[in-house]
């Protein structure tokens, strides 16, 4: 069945469902979708593109790996793997070395810890408050008018340190406002709301001790004034590999690509 | 064609003056205002009698928001703020008051209003506010013996229930009501934070849940959220619930469910005003410690 040698991952996350193409370990085609409000649905518009990118078709696919929170939904998978082996998988891939993970995503984050051979040996999670996640981020952008990315730019030239008193998204978006009301400037603002996450964020850390090396990945990870505030927090370099957001997905892929070599060598 | 625009979440504005008072000049008048969160409520007491009062959305601007909840107060009594003896604010925006004599915590303001609105048995008090949720202990006087609060999250807080409303295009005062039109109670929310209960909400609206069913399942998940502040509190038979989330049958009929009590009855009283009602009440203990000072 393998005799392709092509693997797909496809990381069904709660905000968009990533794909990634892969043959050898080599990325030939990566694309997203909105999730919405049918993830089945989002991972095979975003599988079809990506294999049409690859010039490839689903003939050609020796087998399909699903993570992320919606894995279970994307029936036509072959496999499952949790999202804490695949990003540990993936980040190994790309970034050979690293000693701890964040990932982040729209409705949580986690924090990994690795072994000396790149596996996940423990981990903390936030998944029930929207304070660590990027739906924070996006919530406060809104309010201040402007995109992620721009707040996370804005961000670097940012002249005060104005420390959040809310946790709570909610109630952090009606601080936003009142700020904006009290002519703040939208690069303070910006610098407040981020490291306000970055403390968050950083006490997963703290709760499974610091070591050097942390790589950054989710879509997050391309926010360069989310990253400072973290390095910031976390007293060191963090580390993005290229896509960050593509990370679980091909770490997806990776795992699929080992189990059809292992079933092999065992046939 | 509007309705996508319509804001659910608008809970009533109302006033009221005490038709039974028509003689106020020379008696003691005293007044409280209550700037919270998301509502501001202004009570008039004649002689430590409910004179008049207003309740009103609390606007952007906190001195403003009192100015207002006291003009509309006032309106039509013949009274003006120079009438008023001695005035308290309280609430999150007690400070910004611009005519207060004082202010003072909303948590004792809490506990004496609940003390008059309730009778003097009460003894455990939730008030569940626009954005906050606190469980207050008192004695028979009305004041308080402890009391916990979560500020910090607004899950079991107005702005929850505000932002299901909106969600589900359901008018706020009648969500307590229609969480009941199930034939079953289903399973609670299990989403703790608003922003993943909305996600929540909308996936359960998608498999096919009723907008009742939905609403019975959040009202239940915020019951039990703030059932486990009461009992870290202290909780006793003798409990009331103040606030806007008090009007809301739908959390207080599962809050007694869960505590096996039963809430006391307002006695015709705003359950927004337990917070101003208690500032003009102590106004009258300040206002005589004044005049015996000689002020």
């Amino acid at each position: 069945m393998s005799k392709t040698g092509i693997f797909v991952g496809i990381d069904g996350g709660s905000q968009t469902t990533k794909v990634v193409v892969t043959a050898g370990g080599k990325v030939l085609a990566k694309k997203f979708a909105y999730t919405d409000f049918d993830a089945k649905d989002a991972a095979s518009a975003a599988l079809s593109e990506a294999l049409a990118e690859a010039g490839l078709g689903m003939d050609d696919v020796a087998a399909i790996a699903a993570t992320g929170t919606n894995r279970q939904l994307i029936d036509f998978a072959n496999s499952y793997v949790n999202e804490i082996v695949a990003d540990a998988a993936g980040v190994h891939h790309v970034l050979p070395g690293m000693s701890m993970i964040l990932d982040m995503g729209a409705e949580g984050s986690r924090a990994i810890d690795l072994d000396e051979n790149g596996a996940a040996k423990t981990y903390e999670i936030n998944d029930r408050c929207a304070s660590g996640a990027g739906t924070f981020i996006e919530t406060c952008a809104r309010a201040l008018e402007i995109t992620p990315a721009d707040m996370g730019e804005l961000s670097l030239h940012y002249t005060k340190d104005i420390p959040m008193k809310a946790q709570c998204v909610v109630f952090v978006e009606s601080e936003v406002i009142s700020l904006i009301h009290q002519k703040e400037s939208k690069e303070n603002i910006a610098r407040g709301v981020l490291m306000g996450i970055s403390t968050r964020l950083g006490s997963m850390f703290r709760r499974l001790g610091i070591r050097e090396g942390i790589a950054f990945v989710g879509w997050p990870a391309n926010n360069v004034g989310l990253v400072k505030c973290l390095e910031e927090d976390l007293g060191q370099k963090i580390t993005v590999p290229e896509d960050p957001e593509y990370i679980c997905a091909l770490g997806a892929a990776l795992c699929a690509e080992k189990a059809a070599k292992k079933k092999e060598a065992e046939a | 064609m509007n309705e996508e625009r319509k804001e659910y979440w608008r809970w009533a504005e109302s006033r009221w003056t005490n038709p039974e008072i028509s003689d106020w000049q020379g008696r003691t008048i005293t007044a409280g205002v209550d700037i919270g969160s998301t509502s501001t409520q202004a009570v008039i007491l004649v002689d430590g009698e409910l004179f008049a009062y207003s309740n009103m959305r609390t606007g952007s601007d906190s001195p403003e928001s009192a100015n207002h909840a006291m003009a509309w107060a006032l309106e039509g009594t013949g009274m003006t703020l120079d009438d008023l003896q001695y005035t308290i604010g309280t609430g999150y925006g007690r400070v910004n008051v611009p005519f207060a004599d004082k202010c003072i915590t909303e948590i004792t303001c809490h506990a004496r209003g609940a003390n008059r609105i309730y009778g003097p048995s009460v003894r455990t008090i939730l008030d569940m506010g626009g954005q906050d949720c606190k469980a207050i202990h008192c004695d028979e006087r009305g004041r308080v013996t402890s009391f916990m609060m979560n500020d910090k999250c607004a899950a079991g807080t107005g702005r929850g229930m505000e932002a299901i409303a909106n969600l589900l295009g359901v008018d706020i005062g009648e969500i307590g009501d229609r969480s009941f039109q199930v034939e079953e109670e289903p399973k609670p929310v299990s989403s703790m934070c608003v922003v993943f209960a909305k996600a929540e909400v909308a996936a359960l609206m998608r498999s096919g849940w009723s907008k009742e069913m939905v609403l019975a399942a959040y009202c239940r998940a915020m019951a039990i959220r703030v059932c486990k502040l009461l009992t870290r509190n202290k909780m006793e038979p003798d409990f009331a619930i103040t606030g806007g989330i008090a009007k809301n049958k739908g959390v207080v009929k599962r809050i007694e469910e869960i505590m096996g009590v039963t809430a006391l009855e307002p006695q015709g009283y705003d359950t927004q005003i337990a917070g101003a009602l208690g500032a003009a009440i102590i106004a009258i203990d300040m206002l005589k410690k004044k005049r015996a000072r000689g002020g």
